[in-house]
């Protein structure tokens, strides 16, 4: 029966040929090269989740007075976005659930997107001939980003309401054009008749169409140019050693995806996120202490904290504070990240075609900048939680933070400098342990 | 070990019905939860495991192959392109108009761009605050002065427009003798009762702490700290600029008053504020 239907379909489309030729490829295996495949399937359960979620959203700033089975909320006047969102967690079967595998897959997309970003990066395989995979991947990073503030940001509740008018705030702060972007996105002063709507569409149709067409062309991509793979025994440049897709490969892949959902689905039934009844609707005059933006925003929260209150003022105009740790860091952050291929060819001199990777510490230089970025960021994402960390550790959240502005700048370099050390010593304790025969 | 993969598909098939069962029945999160993640976990754990003991896991090796290709290749494809173009060679006015054409469309076609909204930046100078009107509470309720006590704070708003999203002040009583304004500024106050704009000159969170001992407003969001008793002068954080003092007032009824707008645009700065 099955043959036949083969049968059928190949007579149209001449797929055996193709078959043939997909089901013999070979895949380098390494538990590292999973983290990208985990995202895809991440990414999966968020368009599945999505859907059902988005059939029950209503992207309205319209008032109604909430009337569902949350008590507590009984006869409060709340926009529908957010009565939605309630009617969602308390009154549609599986609602909850479902928003919080929706949730938590978000959470983890960018945690695992981060995790394969700095692997690629200390292995050396945005190299030659992959530069072009790599600026697709860091595209993928800041759409992941957009639609996970984009998402949380739809609610409409205090907490996240507070987080848009801090992103209002920092569209503004644009030289020039500030206002006109503000008006494209708002349609007037916030929050504006029409915020939650173009979210909305941003979140469910325009970011989600450009990261399923980044990740089609990043498969396409890695599919022509074969994976890369570590040195090891039998291992060249111009060869790939690993497992045929067919059988193993595509039934552990396959796997990969069932563990990877069922690690989200138990996540989103025993673990509580983003209690949007307990913040409570979004009023443009109240705000809490201890507000924190979801994991992946934390580097951008503390730039805002840690930034001294310096302004431009030109000729009467004006280039507000929010600016620098807002649009600045960020723009310059994803430009280095973007261009580094190129300035890694330019500065080492290096533009030959590598399918090998490197180990972390073949490459002192490099792994040494890498790991003061991730010291940089990472003061930043800890910044960002000042207060909360001063509550926790009884100490000034003052000193707190002249503390991290001293270690943002001090802590980076120490790290880069005590990694480039190690990376060397590694490198000579291998090369001692492999004979005189491999040079250094 | 090879009764892994029928235990985990049982495992799987036994969670799935349960799952089905707590739909029907009404639906529980967590066991939903912990249902769906067995019936998934069943499913990935055993056909990992059938991988693992029965499927073929020997090494292969495949040949990279070259990349690019071939000069050949490449000199036919330019061939290919450039006899096609050929007979238009002669014709530049032509490509020339064309060029034109799609630039002046594409030009044409940024105009609905601007239907997305009009520009904030009138509405971004003025509040909905006028002068002798009433300020009222989130409830709508009118503030009679003597019941705000020195160290006391309340948020108001215009009346009428407790929604106004850029009018939120806050209203503090000090010890007048504390409070160090220029003259101008002073006029603005009632026996120690001063109002400023609530929002954040930094990002526009609502300044919401107030610490009474030493005047301080705390804005949470980034920390930014300002000093009530001298004109709501940031100390610490991010904000560089004051916060916009409301000038207010008592009427005849006791009831505190507006007796104008802010002093300048509220909020976050943008390139024209000034």
């Amino acid at each position: 029966m099955t043959s036949r239907l083969v049968g059928w379909v190949d007579d149209r489309l001449g797929t055996a040929r193709f078959t043939r030729r997909v089901l013999n490829k070979v895949f380098p295996d390494h538990w590292s090269f999973m983290l990208g495949e985990v995202a895809v399937y991440c990414f999966i359960v968020l368009v599945v989740t999505g859907t059902f979620l988005s059939f029950f959203y209503e992207a309205s700033p319209q008032t109604t007075v909430y009337s569902g089975s949350y008590d507590p909320l009984t006869g409060v006047e709340v926009s529908r976005a957010y009565a939605s969102a309630l009617n969602l967690s308390f009154d549609v079967r599986a609602g909850l659930f479902i928003r919080q595998m929706h949730h938590w897959a978000a959470v983890v997309f960018v945690a695992v997107l981060s995790l394969h970003a700095a692997r690629v990066f200390f292995t050396g395989a945005f190299r030659r001939p992959r530069e072009l995979n790599w600026v697709i991947g860091a595209s993928l990073l800041l759409l992941a980003l957009v639609n996970g503030f984009t998402g949380y940001s739809l609610l409409d509740d205090q907490l996240s309401g507070t987080g848009l008018r801090i992103g209002y705030s920092v569209v503004l702060s644009v030289p020039v054009v500030g206002t006109w972007l503000v008006s494209l996105l708002l349609g007037g002063e916030f929050p504006g008749p029409d915020l939650l709507s173009r979210l909305f569409v941003l979140h469910i149709m325009i970011v989600p169409a450009l990261i399923t067409g980044a990740v089609m062309a990043h498969f396409v991509i890695l599919i022509r140019q074969k994976h890369t793979q570590f040195p090891g025994p039998g291992r060249t440049e111009t060869n790939v050693v690993g497992l045929r897709l067919w059988p193993t490969y595509a039934a552990k892949a396959v796997g990969l995806f069932f563990l990877t959902a069922a690690v989200l689905a138990a996540l989103a039934g025993l673990v509580q996120i983003n209690p949007i009844w307990l913040f409570g609707p979004y009023r443009v005059a109240d705000v809490s202490a201890a507000a924190q933006p979801d994991w992946y925003m934390g580097w951008l929260e503390g730039a805002q904290r840690l930034m001294p209150p310096f302004e431009i003022h030109l000729f009467g105009y004006e280039i507000p504070n929010p600016f620098f740790p807002g649009v600045l860091l960020p723009a310059v952050t994803f430009l280095l990240l973007f261009a580094w291929p190129w300035i890694e060819a330019r500065v080492s001199g290096d533009n030959t075609e590598h399918h090998l990777l490197d180990l972390p510490s073949d490459q002192p230089i490099r792994t040494a900048l890498g790991v003061g970025a991730i010291a940089f960021y990472g003061i930043l994402f800890l910044a960002g939680s000042t207060d909360v960390i001063a509550v926790w550790a009884h100490i000034s959240v003052n000193v707190l933070v002249r503390i991290l502005q001293v270690a943002v700048i001090v802590v980076p370099v120490a790290a880069a400098l005590v990694t480039k050390r190690a990376c060397r010593r590694r490198r000579q304790l291998r090369a001692a342990a492999m004979g005189p025969k491999v040079p250094t | 070990m090879s009764a892994v993969p029928g235990i985990a598909f049982g495992v799987a098939v036994a969670s799935a019905a349960g799952l089905a069962v707590v739909f029907w029945t009404g639906g529980d999160t967590r066991l939903e939860g912990v249902l769906l993640a067995a019936a998934l976990g069943g499913l990935g754990v055993g056909i990992i495991a059938m991988a693992k003991l029965w499927l073929r896991d020997e090494l292969d090796t495949e040949d990279r192959g070259l990349l690019a290709s071939t000069e050949d290749d490449r000199l036919e494809a330019r061939v290919l392109v450039e006899a096609g173009n050929e007979p238009l060679k002669g014709r530049r006015r032509a490509l020339q108009l064309m060029v034109a054409a799609l630039g002046a469309l594409g030009a044409a076609l940024v105009f609905p761009v601007r239907s997305l909204g009009p520009r904030p930046a009138g509405g971004l100078r003025s509040t909905p605050f006028r002068s002798g009107g009433r300020v009222v509470t989130a409830d709508g309720l009118p503030v009679k002065a003597d019941a705000i006590p020195i160290g006391g704070e309340l948020t108001v708003f215009p009346e009428g427009h407790t929604l106004a999203a850029d009018a939120p002040a806050v209203l503090v009583r000090v010890e007048a003798r504390l409070l160090n304004l220029p003259d101008e500024r002073q006029a603005w106050t009632v026996d120690g009762l001063v109002a400023y704009s609530k929002i954040c000159t930094h990002a526009g969170c609502p300044v919401g702490l107030f610490e009474a001992e030493s005047g301080l407003l705390l804005c949470p969001c980034h920390q930014s700290t300002f000093d009530v008793l001298n004109g709501a002068e940031p100390t610490f954080g991010p904000a560089a600029r004051k916060l916009p003092q409301l000038p207010i007032a008592v009427d005849g009824e006791g009831f505190v008053i507006a007796t104008g707008d802010y002093s300048e645009p509220v909020g976050p700065g943008f390139w024209d504020r000034t």
